[in-house]
């Protein structure tokens, strides 16, 4: 099941070419980039593991993509997603959010269902 | 798609490229460097029919373009290295074309683990420009093996062999402690493809550099200012300390702070309106009035810092009368 969360999500996966466009376009911005990446997509789970500090400063793509091809290479099989944070002022918060890998089998989730009180069911996502 | 063209217009690429304008722009900012201007034109050269050659399908992979700029201090090196950033920008070498200008304290950390993160952090801001390393060969301490630049040299080594398109890499310094470096790193000297020794300026250059200086800060020099300044640069040159147009700016600039002291002075003896031509004009005695002169009977005698003049007496904090006349006013 493929996750669609973030921008881009119900696109097929960009390319590395597309990426580096999608950066270049946040860093003319004046955005701050990061990047972040977890086996667990859930979409409650707001709190990816952080790849390094975020990156600010930076005047072309090519130190980002230098991250994201380390990030890659070290957790293969994970989630990891780009962001892009606008620190202006009354605005500071994320501006762009895409995800750039996916694990090969994407495990996607399941329905369970809970008892609670006075023979109410309610219903959660689970892990498949 | 068109047939590949079998021939290339080269001054149409230069002028389309615009790189002749930051040559001349070089040409007539900078004075003197002639070996330095011949250099940057025989690269740019390169760069050019690199880029014709390879409109042409003739690839030959991308040059390499890291350089090593030695010489004394004030001798030009930073300037030249934002030029070179925007030259290779133009040519399309460089796609940002900025300069990130550094030092060692910038690339190596304080305890193990420190260095690879702030190199690479400093590595990823220079990306699609040009980072510039003043005094390189500090990166390199032989007195301590457990130093932590020798961490720096090794990542810097492997991106500018690895990430030519991404990044050129400038180092400038001393040309004798360059040399050790080298000697020190071969892999650094076999890196870099284009070494530029900036000279010293003749007393001459300084004195044109000295003039375009007062002239960019909207001064004029009357007769006997320059020939005051022409004096004071013959003596200079021999003092210890010695910084080429850097030393320049610096007289001019306290040559400045004591014209203004003077049309203070002057204008709270003799009240009146102070002329735009007084405000513009650099006198002969606001020049002879520096120290240089004063040690000039004992020229071996070291001179404690850099041409510091005596405490002079500034009118806005020594006329006590000033401020009572002040009071009593309001």
């Amino acid at each position: 099941m493929k996750i669609t969360q973030g921008t881009f999500s119900f696109l097929p996966e960009l390319t590395d070419d597309e990426i580096r466009a999608q950066i270049e376009y946040c860093l003319r911005k004046g955005w701050a980039c990061s990047l972040e990446y977890t086996d667990d997509p859930h979409p409650r789970n707001t709190y990816w593991e952080m790849w390094g500090l975020p990156m600010f400063g930076l005047k072309d793509a090519a130190g980002v993509m230098q991250e994201v091809t380390a990030c890659r290479e070290a957790h293969p099989q994970t989630y990891i997603k780009f962001n892009a944070f606008d620190s202006m002022r009354g605005v500071e918060s994320l501006a762009l959010s895409f995800i750039i890998q996916r694990p090969p089998e994407e495990a996607g989730f399941r329905v369970v269902r809970a008892e609670s009180n006075d023979r109410v069911l309610r219903y959660t996502l689970e892990r498949k | 798609m068109n047939a590949p063209a079998t021939a290339i217009d080269l001054r149409a690429l230069l002028q389309e490229t615009r790189v002749q304008d930051v040559l001349d722009q070089l040409e007539r900012e900078l004075v003197g460097l002639a070996p330095v201007k011949a250099r940057i034109r025989e690269i740019a050269a390169f760069l050019v029919v690199s880029r014709a050659r390879k409109q042409l399908g003739l690839e030959a992979g991308t040059p390499n373009l890291h350089m090593c700029f030695t010489g004394n201090p004030g001798t030009g090196k930073t300037t030249v290295a934002m030029k070179m950033a925007d030259i290779l920008h133009r040519l399309g070498y460089s796609r940002k074309g900025h300069l990130v200008s550094i030092t060692r304290d910038d690339l190596v950390g304080q305890y193990i683990g420190h260095t690879a993160p702030k190199t690479k952090e400093i590595l990823k801001k220079a990306m699609g420009g040009v980072l510039f390393i003043d005094e390189a060969y500090y990166l390199y301490r032989p007195e301590n093996e457990r130093d932590y630049g020798q961490e720096a040299i090794e990542i810097l080594l492997q991106v500018m062999e690895n990430q030519r398109d991404d990044l050129v890499v400038i180092l400038a310094g001393y040309k004798d402690r360059m040399d050790v470096f080298f000697q020190s790193n071969p892999g650094f000297g076999s890196r870099i493809a284009h070494h530029i020794d900036f000279p010293d300026y003749s007393e001459a250059e300084l004195f044109d550099i000295a003039k375009l200086m007062a002239q960019q800060m909207h001064y004029q020099l009357p007769g006997d200012a320059e020939q005051a300044l022409a004096d004071y640069i013959a003596r200079r040159t021999k003092q210890p300390r010695f910084a080429n147009a850097r030393s320049m700016r610096n007289a001019l600039d306290r040559a400045r702070l004591r014209q203004a002291n003077r049309l203070f002075n002057r204008a709270l003896r003799e009240g009146g309106s102070t002329g735009a031509d007084l405000l513009q004009t650099l006198a002969a005695a606001d020049i002879r009035a520096s120290s240089v002169f004063r040690n000039a009977s004992t020229p071996d005698a070291p001179v404690p810092g850099e041409d510091i003049d005596e405490p002079y007496s500034s009118p806005l904090f020594n006329e006590r009368s000033l401020f009572r006349k002040a009071n009593n006013g309001h």
